[in-house]
């Protein structure tokens, strides 16, 4: 044989015995609102982003509501009670002014993002190639960078930050902001709408497809602090978008809280694809610190013939409570969620959709593939509505657990309500595990014990990964490997 | 090349090899019959390393190296390859896919260097049309859904493409129609070369009028009962295993 015999999995140790790399925190001064939320608080939030009094107004609504709702209890999540007074409600890198260009971002920043892996600098735009994605960075509490906007513009997309957009295009703000997810919605998206911070605000007018993927990348960097970023994204008559957002918080011991909202609305024949890929730091692997993700989604297929889809690869976060949701109110509009969950060591997941069917002839997709490992806890909850105006809608819903290990639970709770008899709704559901006969199998054909188990769970997600934009499916096929770390042997 | 000595391995504490001892030189390829039930799969299990068998007394090596002493993912990258006698389906993941990552493993392991997409495509494809197998099969999730010998086919696929030093053949013979059998032969025999070994599990002398074995043993009781030319595996279809135990021990 004469060659030295390496074993594979030693090749890949580098990787592996970091499992969470992007757990390091930027040493950048930052400005903090002082702990505690309050009037007071919402106050120096508008103010800090010089906000107009419209917005101060709708903020101090949506507070006075949340301080009379309660935290939903029906998720099957389970942790200490949050203080809301311990927390910082904004936190920003200290800089003069707002950077007016690439050359202007703070290099401590710049590195932060290359190090992610994430392109700030524009590559050269050569004659007619355009690049594939422009990026908006998020860091803490402020939008610190958007990319390729003049290209964007040409075609008269208008991608930037949310504050941005409160000053620049205070109408379209206006006329869609909370029009999807209303303050009052639940416990998270009020306390969103009164302290939300930053956020992406993309419009794409009449007949346009955007030329490249739009990307939003949130990071958290600041110690006590949550982020509350909201999302709006505006999808006009014949017009196409694809977007994706991606996640990462430093490792810290304390649990932070991230509760996001996120609106799409589609008009007529709109198309909105809407990625996540979420690896907000888990915790370590007995559940100290880590994200806790309380997330509202949801996508309004206003036109006929609308089109949203959610697709979600949710690898982090140590409690991950999340129902990207449609509301098919033109006719014939279409739905779809397309999912992953992983979760590992003591990470818990209650995630899933809603498809409220509305208008006639509307068809929604369900395909939802949760993976558990360690002493995790996944859960799928879905509700698939059918009203009584919706003649002739269909829905398809899929969901598959995968559990590895003994100690890890998987829970599907699909709800239906339905109103209309013409409608045509089917479920399906399975549960496996990954069987050692199938990981000796490739082990048998030289894979390490680590890499057999990332390719059959990326296998059993197969469905959903090819929903992801090309340019992401490999960074997510590899995230996968590595949550699951820890989780064979 | 392989080594056997007094091998004693198990599962779930009941004792399946009962002290066998077998050595397959450089370039030849052996046949392993015997009984249902006799521990053939059980051995071609403890070569490959599968967990859960455990070996109590004896010794494995390959070209000096103990065999024993490695993991099932160095033992392939050292040239063990195992054709198992029930293929395993794993959904979701094409043929192509397991073939690529299964191969730049090994590479990566053999110190080789990966291949890139390109090369991994014309090595494929010309691969799978040496062994008959359509291109529509590489792009099937691994196994899912392949008839029997489809299944089979795809072992001996996959054995061509990672280029073992050793290979083990479980069945493989079980349930090929008459033209399938042909090509898998074909397909093992073009493998046939002075620095590779087989061990062919059959029960059939059917599949070693196509691949000429050097030796042929029968495996009864965990034990290499008897061992001989390819004579052994005539007389064996004449006779049957209780008739040449009989002869062995008078
Ligand atoms: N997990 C197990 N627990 C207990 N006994 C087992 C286990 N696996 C195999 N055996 C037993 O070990 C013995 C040898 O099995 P093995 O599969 O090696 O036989 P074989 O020679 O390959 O037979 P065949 O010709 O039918 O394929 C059998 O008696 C079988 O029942
Ligand atoms: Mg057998």
């Amino acid at each position: 044989m004469g060659a030295e015999v390496v074993s594979p999995s030693k090749i890949d140790e580098s990787l592996i015995s970091e499992p969470y790399k992007y757990g390091f925190v930027t040493d950048i001064e930052t400005e903090t609102a002082p702990k505690g939320l309050s009037e007071e608080t919402v106050r120096y939030i508008s103010a800090k982003k010089n906000e107009p009094e419209w917005l101060l107004q709708k903020r101090l609504e949506a507070y006075r509501a949340w301080l009379a709702m309660t935290p939903p209890d029906w998720a099957k999540v389970s942790f200490p009670p949050i203080d809301y007074q311990d927390a910082h409600y904004y936190a920003a890198p200290k800089k003069k002014e707002g950077p007016k260009s690439l050359d202007e971002v703070d290099p401590e920043l710049l590195k932060t993002y290359e190090k992610l892996g994430i392109p700030l600098r524009e590559q050269e735009i050569l004659a007619g190639v355009t690049p594939s994605v422009a990026v908006d960075a998020v860091f803490d509490s402020v939008s610190v960078a958007t990319t390729y906007k003049k290209v964007l513009q040409e075609k008269g997309v208008i991608f930037c930050s949310l504050s941005e957009a409160i000053h620049d295009h205070p109408d379209l703000v206006k006329k869609y902001l909370g029009s999807v997810v209303p303050a009052h919605d639940n416990f998270y998206a009020a306390l969103n709408a009164a302290v939300f911070t930053e956020g992406s605000f993309v419009y794409v007018p009449k007949g346009v497809r955007c030329p490249m993927e739009l990307s939003t990348y949130f990071r958290i960097n600041a110690a006590n602090t949550g982020q509350f970023e909201r999302t709006l994204i505006i999808a006009d008559d014949g017009a196409y978008v694809s977007y994706l957002e991606g996640c990462t918080a430093p490792k810290r011991d304390e649990h932070q809280l991230h509760a996001a909202v996120v609106e799409l609305v589609a008009h007529d024949r709109a198309e909105i694809k809407y990625a996540t890929v979420q690896n907000w730091y888990p915790g370590d692997e007995n559940g100290v610190g880590g994200i806790y993700n309380f997330v509202t989604k949801r996508g309004l297929c206003r036109g006929v013939a609308s089109k949203i889809s959610w697709t979600q690869v949710e690898t982090g976060s140590a409690i991950t409570w999340k129902y990207p949701s449609c509301v098919l109110q033109g006719d014939g509009s279409v739905g779809a969620f397309y999912s992953v969950a992983i979760t590992n060591n003591c990470q818990q997941a209650d995630t899933g959709t809603k498809m409220i069917h509305l208008g006639k002839n509307t068809r929604s997709t369900i395909i939802s593939k949760g993976i558990s490992a360690g002493r995790s806890q996944a859960t799928y909850r879905g509700l698939v509505k059918i009203a009584r105006t919706a003649h002739g809608a269909r829905n398809k819903t899929q969901c598959d657990s995968l559990l590895i290990g003994d100690q890890c639970g998987a829970h599907t709770f699909p709800t239906i309500e339905q109103r209309d008899p013409t409608a045509r709704v089917e479920h399906e559901a399975t549960t496996s595990k990954v069987s050692e006969e199938q990981l000796f199998y490739c082990q048998q054909r030289g894979l390490s014990a680590e890499d057999a188990m990332a390719l059959i769970v990326n296998g059993f997600c197969r469905e959903v990964m090819q929903e992801l934009p090309m340019e992401f499916a490999v960074e997510a096929q590899k995230l996968i490997g590595l949550s699951l770390e820890g989780s064979v042997g | 090349m392989l080594e056997i000595r007094d091998l004693q391995a198990g599962i779930e504490g009941k004792e399946i090899l009962k002290g066998l001892s077998l050595s397959v030189p450089c370039g030849e390829v052996h046949a392993i019959m015997g009984p249902n039930g006799a521990g053939k799969s059980t051995l071609s299990y403890v070569l490959a390393g599968r967990p859960g068998y455990a070996v109590s007394q004896g010794s494995v090596t390959l070209d000096g190296k103990d065999l024993l002493a490695l993991s099932p993912e160095e033992r392939a990258a050292a040239g063990v390859f195992l054709a198992f006698q029930y293929p395993v389906e794993i959904a979701g993941v094409t043929n192509m896919n397991f073939l690529k990552t299964a191969l730049n493993a090994v590479r990566r392991a053999r110190g080789e260097g990966e291949l890139d997409a390109m090369q991994m495509l014309k090595l494929l494809r010309g691969k799978a049309k040496d062994i008959g197998m359509s291109e529509d099969m590489l792009k099937r999730a691994v196994n899912v859904g392949f008839s029997g010998g489809e299944k089979k086919r795809n072992e001996v696929l996959q054995m061509a493409v990672l280029e073992p030093r050793l290979c083990v053949l479980d069945e493989t013979d079980s349930g090929l129609d008459i033209d399938a059998l042909r090509v898998v032969a074909e397909g093992v025999n073009a493998l046939r070369s002075p620095d590779r070994s087989m061990l062919v599990i059959t029960h059939y002398q059917r599949l070693l009028d196509y691949i000429k074995p050097d030796r042929v043993h029968v495996l009864a009781a965990g034990r290499i009962e008897r061992s001989g030319g390819p004579e052994l595996a005539l007389e064996l279809e004449e006779k049957g295993y209780g008739e040449v135990k009989k002869g062995r021990l008078a």
